[in-house]
């Protein structure tokens, strides 16, 4: 989602960056202590998947109208994230059907 | 409008993310988790692909697909390369950020150096750092996991190592400075690949002290570092979708490279600069007691009269690919009335959760896997402790041994229980290279072998005897 007209137009408010980080990171410890510590390998691969999130930063490098050398290095960043996403969401799946009460 | 439909897409993901982090709390809802994971996602991805300056859609096809060719069969490793697995995703992680780095600083330097302000040049070498040390220290310890063979296994240590390691990483920042003091020199691009060839190199020298009993903590960090330089992209992209599943991500590996470094009694300087397992020679307690071995078919009559039994698995468990027979050690025992415990050790294994896995995998229900804590006060109750391939995690040296490098780490109190049974592969002692006086105790019992074929013995054993008594 980065735009270059905007952020030509007016510069990014990291301020505000800032801000959600420091709030992000605090939701973060208190949702992360309480996970089930039976889960903590999913969970691992689950906090992977998502952080893959990095995938929308590489579209934008890749789709955008820039030179080549550019959007390869953005396709491989691509394709690191897509195979996160996928192996991330699907292994954390496999493991978590295998918890079962008795 | 675009602008508002994407805004709000990421808004909605964040949400779905912090709900499906909640959704781990407990083994019940945890499949809600990846539903709402890949919900968020698809909404991102979607937002972020149908705004106007995504142009070129032919590569973003082929990376998608090639993501999902090499994806798939990721997700199908064996859970005993689960660790080795992950380590490997932090690497992808890593490289993805270190690569969108170096895209915005060529594009910066190319097309709109006014965009290079100091604050957004510091985040972007803050990323590529961040990166690429995560990518060559993950594809490090994936490869000691996966005991490939040119990656040494044990630690490598040499004089002032620590020395060299931070020197590195100071040069690294150092260089940082002058690209975001002056980022569109002629020389700058020379100047921040040396940034990028220096973090490449800190990951290596990161990772090749480390020995595998440091895994857990390690794998942690990453996952740390791993967030950490997504966090660092979405400063770099002006994207707080990315910050805030950065900073979950981060958070996320910060707790667990806690509850690590407690469970093993360690700082993070400690694990990171302290080379375990190489340094201390052997510490000899008191005088050298002879084992006693017991066979297959002692051990299983012990287990029979049992009706308590504690099983502590280590990494030894895992190795053999154990964890199916203990299912069926578990079944007979059960059948006869015997209540049978999980003891599970926060550092088991090399990942944090690796034993869980294992035995939910072999169908053992989670109910029955009980948290160091919450067994130890039952440990004198219990008849027979059965260790299987755990070594360091059970040694009471940590109890007492100031010298002992696992001094001050909490155990599974195994020794206090009235009998001990250990299925050890070797006679040589544990991964930190400590003897463990609990093989020699009074009361304990070795069966020397593979844990798989140990167990499998003692399950026949146990299947076929169950008439003559």
């Amino acid at each position: 989602m980065i735009d270059p007209v905007t952020a030509q137009a007016a510069p990014p408010d990291y301020w505000s960056m800032l801000f959600v980080f420091v709030l992000a990171t605090f939701i973060g410890l208190g949702v992360i202590r309480r996970v089930s510590r039976l889960l903590y390998t999913p969970l691992m691969s689950l906090t992977n998947a998502i952080s893959a999130i990095a995938v929308v930063g590489s579209i934008a490098v890749t789709g955008a109208e820039y030179p080549k050398l550019i959007r390869l290095l953005g396709g491989i960043a691509l394709f690191a994230s897509m195979t996160n996403i996928v192996s991330g969401f699907l292994i954390t799946d496999r493991m978590l059907k295998m918890f079962k009460k008795q | 409008m675009t602008y508002a439909v994407a805004q709000a897409a990421a808004i909605l993901a964040t949400a779905l993310f912090i709900f499906s982090l909640y959704w781990m709390n407990d083994p019940k809802t945890a499949r809600h988790a990846v539903v709402a994971g890949v919900t968020g996602m698809v909404v991102a991805v979607l937002a972020t692909w149908f705004q106007p300056e995504i142009v070129h859609h032919g590569w973003i096809v082929l990376a998608i697909v090639a993501g999902f060719v090499v994806g798939v069969p990721l997700s199908l490793v064996p859970l005993t390369a689960v660790p080795q697995r992950t380590a490997l995703s932090h690497a992808f992680g890593g490289l993805a950020a270190g690569l969108v780095g170096t895209a915005e600083y060529l594009l910066g330097v190319s097309e709109h150096p006014a965009q290079l302000t100091a604050f957004r040049m510091s985040a972007i070498v803050a990323e590529v750092i961040l990166g690429f040390l995560t990518f060559t220290g993950s594809l490090m310890a994936a490869g000691k996991l996966q005991e490939v063979k040119w990656i040494p296994q044990r630690p490598v240590t040499y004089p002032g190592q620590n020395v060299v390691n931070i020197g590195v990483l100071v040069v690294a920042a150092a260089l940082g400075v002058v690209v975001v003091m002056h980022p569109t020199a002629a020389w700058s691009a020379q100047v921040f690949y040396g940034i990028v060839g220096l973090a490449v190199l800190f990951g290596v020298l990161l990772i090749i002290p480390i020995g595998g009993a440091d895994m857990p903590t390690v794998i942690s960090i990453l996952n740390s570092y791993a967030g950490l330089s997504a966090v660092a992209m979405g400063f770099v992209l002006n994207n707080k979708l990315l910050v805030t599943a950065g900073a979950l991500d981060g958070s996320s590996g910060l707790i667990l490279s806690i509850i690590m470094c407690r469970a093993m009694n360690r700082s993070f300087t400690n694990v990171l600069f302290g080379a375990f397992g190489t340094v201390q020679k052997t510490v000899t307690i008191g005088e050298q007691k002879a084992w006693k071995q017991e066979t297959v078919e002692g051990a299983a009559q012990l287990l029979e009269q049992a009706s308590l039994v504690v099983v502590i698995p280590g990494y030894g468990m895992a190795v053999a690919q154990a964890q199916h027979k203990v299912r069926e050690l578990y079944d007979q025992l059960t059948k006869r009335g015997i209540t049978v415990k999980f003891a599970i050790h926060p550092v088991a294994g090399r990942m944090p959760g690796h034993m869980n896995v294992l035995l939910a995998e072999a169908n053992i229900p989670y109910t029955a896997l009980v948290e160091m804590e919450e067994i130890n006060p039952d440990m004198p109750q219990c008849d027979v402790a059965l260790v299987i391939g755990a070594n360091d995690v059970v040694n009471p040296a940590a109890r007492y041994a100031k010298g002992s490098p696992i001094y001050g780490m909490p155990i599974i109190d195994a020794d206090k229980a009235k009998t001990v049974l250990a299925i050890k592969r070797s006679k040589n002692p544990g991964f930190a290279g400590i003897d463990n006086e609990l093989y020699v105790q009074d009361n304990t019992w070795m069966l020397f072998g593979d844990a798989k074929a140990v167990i499998g013995d003692l399950v026949k054993q146990l299947a076929g005897g169950s008439g003559l008594h």
